[in-house]
């Protein structure tokens, strides 16, 4: 199943079997959804509950709050995460903090969900991950969806849950076929071991997730590294039990992800493992991450600046020689 | 009828001075502490629009107590919240800024100006697919109208058609900013008027506020649509106890202290008969007395306990916090 259509496919359940659920944002309805995520939800539910927004990406998330005040349960969608900026207001200030400051008093039944990661040629303005931004905020929850699974039971658990969810989704990702096939208690709070191995353990999310696998399966033909890929689905909390079980098993820890490095999730990742499982480590942890600038339009120099299953192999690889694998 | 609401008036806005008086006391004492707006002057507007909207959802900027208070939020449980205690509206947790009692349809209080304008947009938005046909009132002041979420919400609630009560104070002052130096247009109604029906009222007069303000109420319930009021007014203390206030003159201070909105209110009650003098004291009696019993109960009250620093931040499942 498409990656979209698992989101589509969520939406669609949700707001056929819960009349609270609304989906509101910029080209959402008549249009279709830019990425054609809310795709015949329009025809399907009206316009009152399928809702087109101005071009306001503050107000979008600000009337969400206020839906989800008064019992709605709202879906927004920011059409990137380069738009969310114009936003933060509203997500960090309000949306994170209002159950808090009223004693719990309120509280906010509302998933904001957009795209964000580097597609091809859109230049920096329109291509960025900005993940950390967020994951770095309590009272937020942040989920990200790397296929069709965890983008639809992701998708749905966070529209069911009663706190704020920033729920993170990737350009790439829209018209990727994935396996889909329904979970029962799927947990978003549980990070998702995809492939077993006992000499590294190597933690992404979103499209990372994808290039990351490549790159392992390769370290295993060609060179007989066993890794194994951990696929964050929940940001914050970060399910740290899984790696930490893991990393006790493989000695080794690798974060990638498309983000600048610095201050990235991989900075706290390391840290974290650091902290706790340090004399379990055979290897200063490894973060293959982004290059520290902005991304460019012209496609080497995009490429240059975000990890690709070529560099991730050619990465471990040496780290791993270098550390006595 | 007009007798009734005279001495509904009265209490209130009498409530809302000697509260506020005592807070600042209480400020000066260190019994409260961080930034603490006064509204004294001002409780023409507060009282009049609060009262004048009766049951409805309401929205409000920082400057939020004597909002708070005529709505019926217990005055203990606000003064303890300012003292940051345990019994406070918000557990203590929020502050001046952050009163909440969605009980009482009061969602705050909000310390980032013009972010709750989209907020009460969403909620009248609600409120209409759910069939009800209560209004959002939506509070704030002059500098509000410069920020761009205000243009936002303006053009949301008309293209929307949701029963919002759009409220500006213009108390000509954006903290230190006169509305000449910081808007380009200085009648604010007509930033909206292009939007939605807007007026003016006198912001010291709390009959022409309630009066206004009860018209306004109709016409989004019969239309499901936004209205806009202007309402001048003027606070006597500066903006938080942080300012002096000194960018205002003598001159100015004292022409708008003969106007203030409580001896107006006497002045037109006393001539009309709706208050005798005998009436006036005991209504002032029963102030002292519940600003009293107010500090009293915050004094006595508990700090919060230590969980409760990691307390309120998820719920998991809190659909049972409102019905």
């Amino acid at each position: 199943m498409l990656y979209r259509d698992a989101l589509n496919l969520a939406l669609d359940y949700a707001m056929e079997h819960d009349p609270r659920v609304v989906v509101l944002g910029e080209d959402v309805g008549f249009y279709g959804g830019n990425y054609k995520v809310t795709d015949g939800l329009y025809v399907k539910y009206g316009p009152k509950r399928v809702i087109d927004t101005p071009i306001a990406e503050n107000s979008i998330v600000g009337t969400a709050i206020g839906m989800a005040l008064m019992g709605l349960r709202p879906v927004a969608e920011i059409m990137t995460v380069n738009f969310a900026m114009l936003a933060m207001d509203q997500f960090v200030n309000q949306m994170a903090k209002l159950r808090y400051m009223s004693g719990g008093k309120l509280f906010l039944p509302l998933v904001v969900r957009m795209p964000q990661g580097v597609a091809k040629q859109l230049a920096s303005q329109h291509s960025q991950s900005l993940e950390h931004f967020f994951a770095s905020v309590p009272g937020l929850y942040v989920f990200c969806a790397s296929d069709s699974i965890s983008a639809y039971h992701g998708l749905l658990h966070a529209i069911r849950m009663d706190d704020p969810v920033v729920f993170l989704e990737h350009v790439l990702l829209y018209g990727m076929d994935f396996p889909f096939e329904y979970v029962k208690n799927f947990d978003p709070f549980k990070a998702r071991i995809l492939k077993e191995g006992k000499d590294i353990t190597v933690v992404s999310y979103l499209k990372m997730v994808h290039d990351t696998l490549k790159a392992c399966e390769w370290l295993e033909e060609r060179d007989g590294i066993s890794c194994e890929v951990i696929d964050l689905i929940s940001l914050r909390p970060i399910d740290f039990e899984t790696i930490y079980e893991s990393v006790r098993k493989t000695h080794r820890l690798v974060v990638v992800y498309e983000a600048p490095k610095t201050l990235g999730l991989g900075a706290e990742l390391s840290a974290r493992v650091c902290e706790e499982l340090f004399y379990y480590l055979d290897a200063p942890p490894l973060r293959i991450a982004g290059e520290e600038v902005p991304i460019p339009y012209n496609r080497k120099l995009e490429l240059m600046a975000i990890p690709t299953p070529e560099k991730i192999y050619e990465r471990i690889l040496s780290w791993s020689k270098s550390h006595g694998l | 009828m007009s007798q009734t609401l005279a001495e509904k008036f009265y209490y209130l806005m009498k409530l809302g001075r000697e509260f506020e008086i005592r807070c600042k006391e209480e400020y000066l004492k260190g019994n409260i502490s961080g930034f603490l707006h006064l509204a004294i002057g001002e409780e023409a507007v507060h009282v009049g629009a609060v009262v004048g909207f009766g049951k409805g959802d309401l929205f409000c900027p920082y400057r939020e107590h004597v909002l708070a208070l005529a709505r019926g939020i217990d005055p203990k449980l606000i003064m303890a919240e300012l003292f940051g205690k345990a019994t406070g509206v918000s557990k203590g947790k929020g502050g001046s800024m952050h009163l909440y009692e969605p009980k009482m349809d009061f969602y705050g209080g909000n310390a980032i100006v013009a972010a709750h304008l989209p907020h009460a947009v969403g909620a009248a938005y609600a409120r209409k697919l759910m069939g009800e046909k209560a209004g959002v009132l939506c509070i704030f002041g002059d500098g509000a109208t410069n920020n761009g979420t205000f243009f936002e919400a303006i053009n949301m609630a008309n293209l929307w058609e949701v029963p919002v009560l759009f409220l500006c104070e213009n108390n000509y002052y954006a903290i230190g900013t006169h509305v000449s130096r910081s808007s380009a247009l200085k009648d604010i109604y007509l930033k909206a008027r292009d939007y939605m029906p807007a007026e003016v009222v006198d912001g010291m007069d709390v009959f022409a506020v309630y009066e206004a303000v009860v018209r306004a109420k109709q016409y989004i319930e019969e239309y499901g649509k936004p209205y806009f009021i202007e309402a001048h007014t003027y606070r006597f203390e500066g903006h938080s106890m942080a300012d002096k206030g000194d960018y205002r003159s003598p001159r100015e201070l004292e022409m708008f202290r003969k106007r203030d909105p409580i001896d107006l209110l006497l002045k037109k009650a006393y001539k009309e008969g709706w208050l005798t003098e005998e009436q006036v004291r005991l209504i002032d009696q029963k102030v002292e007395a519940v600003v009293e019993g107010a500090v009293e109960f915050a004094l006595s009250s508990p700090e919060p306990s230590e969980e409760e620093l990691y307390t309120d931040l998820y719920c998991g499942v809190c659909s049972d916090v409102i019905p």
